[in-house]
């Protein structure tokens, strides 16, 4: 196997919030990213699910050096990034790029979509030629599914999904390595969804990008993924293989996860329904469960769960999951994956 | 007779660009108990239809036909009448559960308001409805959580109090506009379990409007898929899910991610986007994206009609469906 090009170890990000008045107020410690560790091979990607406040869009910017970490390394190609200045970790964005949720919030409504995607260009390459940025651009515009000729429209000109598009031009036109996704569909129609991920997956195999996509809802990285890490609370529940994940999750989480996802079928769903899922709410980041961080929503919890914190640890076949039962709990799908 | 029974319905907005005609001679009957859904992609004109039926058009919006609600026109209503109607007859459910509630108020203010205005019940009375609702939407500790703001609760808990102040007083219609898209998976599956459990208890009609077919597969009776301010195809709920008839309702059901299907085939999206409402292609307005599309597309397309309601407009005929002699839309459109 091909050495990994990242290496996340141990990474936690802690923010410090405060409640009451001015005078008398009281500091908390919220625990978004809770120890993340995972591998990432060139030309892999990694599917991150989780639900909102599980800590998924934090850790993509830590890893990126958008939000200090308060423990843990980013091995980037072998290097340090949480060790590097501003100025090193500035040059290194060449390498590692990001694509928003809100593909109409992250673009300048005052620049042409040219502008917005040359824009990095001129950054970090002032000297280039006027001509060269152009070709560039308008070869970046083709590749993402736009017209060259639609270069000198605003963002209001474009719908939901070619803005994302331009998103997604603005963040590959400095070649980089590694791609990060923050939920890059979730505020798209259905139809477009689909056009978007298709798009990803074709880009990264024409550029061999390494990619993390991150969504809510473990169908839409079902596609694009190979391997999917599941987070709760700041914390990996699971990482596993897609093809065993999807068949048959180890935490009763994923498991959970699995059996939100709508179906269009109305048999189906119905069948579906019937079978237990999750109830409840996430607890507030600042009275953790103690023990298994999930255990008050599990259904498959008993005694210990309460007490002992489970480890991710690894299964036989290579998979990482963090519960204590993983190994007798038979969570098999049976009405999915059947296809 | 129909609890509601709308009649070519249109909606437009005057723009500097122009006139944009967002809805485009809507037709569709709705009868008690019944839950209709309402699914197309933005800009398909399903939002500005209902809120046009509601009198809560934008002010360059307008509105023309007929939206009988017990055979009474709710587009002729003063504002007055339509006070008397909303909230108490008709409640309606909006998309975002964030900006819905006022943040300055606590959660039994915003829910006795409702009642107190339209059953005059005095304050104790209503606030003992308000926590029997908010216990009824599965709210845990009410008594406790009906003083809280809005702020105190999740964006689940939101949308479940928005659904308990639009069920306050009983109305015979609920619209909910996207109800969950806002929300995490986790969350939808309970609001939609919400949904059809409160459909069982009451004979509330339901009009559920969607970008996502998948979310209404198990609650919706009947489904209307809209297209740029159009009706493309409509019909039972196992008609449009097991047999769907119109290349956009093909393309829509196609696009969803599944997980009871093979994974590494690519997902058929469907290509291009939607068009521009100020600058409609003439003829069937899907046609730029669809992979049927036959030189004959440039002209209006017929509606197919089966014996059962099932509709079709499509120049593909429709099984066990008739052309329907629409000459009076024909020449709306022109």
């Amino acid at each position: 196997m091909s050495k990994p090009v990242l290496r996340v170890q141990d990474l936690a990000v802690t923010f410090t919030t405060f409640t009451g008045g001015i005078l008398k107020h009281r500091e908390r410690q919220l625990r978004a990213v809770d120890g993340i560790s995972f591998e990432l091979n060139p030309g892999e990607t990694l599917g991150i699910v989780g639900e909102s406040g599980s800590g998924k869009s934090t850790l993509a910017r830590a890893m990126l050096g958008l939000v200090k970490p308060s423990r843990g390394r980013v091995l980037w190609q072998g290097e340090d990034l949480t060790a590097l200045d501003e100025e090193q970790l500035r040059q290194k964005r060449k390498e590692l790029q990001i694509v928003f949720q809100d593909p109409i919030a992250s673009l300048n409504p005052r620049m042409t979509a040219g502008d917005i995607i040359a824009e990095p260009l001129w950054t970090f390459y002032p000297n280039m030629a006027r001509l060269q940025v152009e070709e560039r651009t308008r070869g970046m515009m083709k590749v993402v599914g736009l017209l060259p000729n639609q270069i000198n429209r605003y963002p209001h000109e474009f719908s939901g999904g070619q803005c994302q598009r331009i998103g997604i031009a603005r963040s590959l036109v400095l070649n980089p390595k590694l791609l990060v996704c923050d939920e890059p569909v979730s505020a798209l129609d259905v139809s477009i969804q689909a056009q978007i991920i298709n798009l990803l997956k074709d880009l990264q195999k024409k550029l061999g990008l390494a990619l993390i996509f991150i969504a809510h809802d473990l169908s839409v990285v079902r596609h694009i993924s190979d391997r999917v890490m599941v987070m709760y609370m700041g914390q990996a529940m699971e990482v596993s293989d897609k093809q065993h994940l999807y068949r048959r999750p180890l935490h009763p989480y994923t498991n959970a996860l699995m059996k939100s996802v709508a179906v269009p079928d109305p048999k189906l769903a119905a069948e579906m329904r019937q079978a237990s899922w999750l109830t409840g709410d996430m607890p507030s980041p600042y009275q953790r469960p103690k023990g298994c961080i999930f255990h008050d929503r599990c259904p498959f919890r008993v005694k210990r769960c309460e007490a002992d914190v489970p480890a991710l640890r690894r299964m036989e076949n290579g998979d990482w999951v963090a519960c204590h039962r993983a190994e007798e709990l038979d969570l098999s799908i049976q009405a999915i994956a059947s296809g | 007779m129909a609890l509601l029974e709308v009649k070519n319905l249109e909606v437009s907005f005057e723009t500097p660009e122009g006139v944009v005609k967002a809805v485009n001679g809507m037709d569709f009957e709705l009868v008690e108990g019944e839950t209709l859904a309402i699914v197309g992609e933005s800009g398909a004109g399903k939002s500005q239809m209902v809120l046009a039926m509601m009198g809560l058009l934008a002010e360059n919006g307008s509105v023309r036909g007929e939206a009988l609600f017990h055979g009474r026109d709710l587009l002729k209503m003063k504002p007055r009448e339509l006070n008397q109607i909303r909230g108490k007859h008709i409640a309606m459910i909006f998309q975002d559960p964030m900006t819905s509630l006022n943040p300055f108020l606590t959660i039994e203010k915003q829910m006795a308001e409702v009642v107190m205005h339209h059953q005059g019940l005095g304050r104790e009375e209503a606030k003992a409805h308000a926590v029997e609702m908010l216990r009824a939407v599965r709210i845990p500790d009410p008594e406790d959580r009906i003083r809280q703001y809005p702020h105190e609760y999740s964006g689940g808990m939101r949308q479940r109090v928005m659904i308990a102040i639009g069920l306050l007083c009983e109305p015979e219609l609920l619209i909910a506009d996207e109800p969950s898209t806002a929300l995490d998976v986790t969350i939808q599956a309970q609001i939609t379990e919400l949904v059809s459990e409160l459909r069982k208890q009451t004979r509330m009609s339901l009009v559920l409007i969607t970008h996502d077919l998948a979310a209404v597969a198990e609650v919706a009776d009947r489904i209307i898929v809209m297209y740029a301010g159009e009706a493309v195809e409509s019909g039972g709920v196992n008609d449009i899910f097991y047999q769907p008839q119109h290349p956009y309702t093909q393309g829509l059901l196609a696009s969803v991610p599944r997980l009871d299907r093979a994974s590494d085939d690519e997902l058929q999206a469907i290509p291009g986007n939607p068009p521009n409402l100020q600058d409609l292609p003439a003829g069937c307005r899907f046609r730029d994206r669809c992979p049927e599309a036959m030189e004959k597309c440039v002209a209006r397309p017929p509606l197919w009609v089966a014996a059962d309601g099932r509709t079709s407009r499509c120049f593909l005929p429709m099984e066990g469906g008739r052309i329907q002699n629409d000459a009076a839309v024909e020449e709306q459109a022109e």
